[in-house]
């Protein structure tokens, strides 16, 4: 048994495909979850601070508000609603759905297109309530 | 040295020894994150800009509340199953995927024991 532990196919073996829109998106997907990952401390602090007073409230708030805060938190929105986009199409697929070649690369481009106009609209009505 | 035939083991509970659970709770916890997580992103639109006594506020309804635990709950339960798949991929030392799959879990109970005990506390009324 030992010997054949050693030897089964090991994934994913990006090298030896050629590039698609569902691999990009498929990586995408990975990449986005695991940005999520580090993300909740982003959600972790937004709670914690405004669980911790009116200071510490004001603290996040500025660094948040801030020109670099902008721009992580809208790569967090993008990355959200992107694994987002790509979990519903990954639900879809689990039912046997859209799957063949032509919806499948369809659907994935549907996702990226479906996160970047949903990132932007969250943000154009962000402003515009603020 | 087991008597099982390796067929027998395989029906059971498969090579990572967890069966389909971890496939399943991420699918489950995938579809609840899709209205949670929607929640999540609406009341941070509603409330951005929003002054402290305002979202002190609305963090302390208790549907908001609620909601806000569900959506930290099945968020790290989805999050440590899929970064353990992806840690599985790709890193394939005994040890050091031990260390790491050990790491991971620390960090969801570390974030998740944060963002609970703060939302329970501004639920409670700050
Ligand atoms: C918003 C709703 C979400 C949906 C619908 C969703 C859906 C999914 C699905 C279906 C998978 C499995 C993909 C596969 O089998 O290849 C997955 C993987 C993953 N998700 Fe999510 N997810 C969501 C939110 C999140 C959040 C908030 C996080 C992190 C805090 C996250 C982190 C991950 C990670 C790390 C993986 C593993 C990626 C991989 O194996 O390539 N997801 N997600």
């Amino acid at each position: 048994m030992a010997e054949v532990s050693k030897s089964r196919p090991i994934s994913p073996h990006l090298t030896i495909y050629r590039f698609k829109p569902t691999m990009w998106m498929s990586i995408v997907h990975r990449i986005t979850g695991g940005a999520l990952y580090f993300g909740t401390i982003l959600m972790a602090w937004w709670l914690v601070a405004t669980a911790s007073g009116e200071e510490s409230f004001n603290t996040m708030n500025a660094v948040y508000g801030s020109i670099v805060g902008q721009i992580v938190l809208f790569g967090y929105t993008w990355a959200l609603l992107h694994h987002m986009m790509g979990g519903i199409r990954h639900l879809v697929w689990d039912t046997i759905h859209a799957i063949e070649k032509e919806q499948s690369t369809r659907l994935a481009q549907a996702t990226l297109v479906a996160s970047v106009c949903l990132t932007l609209l969250v943000w154009i009505i962000g402003y515009i309530v603020r | 040295m087991s008597l099982r035939t390796p067929l027998s083991r395989v029906r059971g509970l498969g090579a990572s020894r967890g069966g389909t659970e971890h496939f399943w709770r991420q699918r489950l916890t995938a579809v609840a994150n899709i209205p949670l997580l929607a929640f999540f992103v609406i009341f941070v639109i509603a409330y951005n800009g929003a002054d402290y006594e305002t979202l002190t506020g609305a963090l302390g309804n208790p549907i908001v509340a609620a909601i806000m635990g569900l959506v930290i709950i099945s968020g790290l339960i989805h999050m440590r199953i899929g970064m353990q798949v992806i840690v599985e991929d790709y890193i394939h030392e005994e040890f050091a995927k031990l260390a790491i799959l050990m790491l991971n879990t620390f960090f969801t109970l570390i974030i998740g024991a944060l963002c609970l005990f703060a939302v329970i506390k501004l639920g409670f009324g700050g």
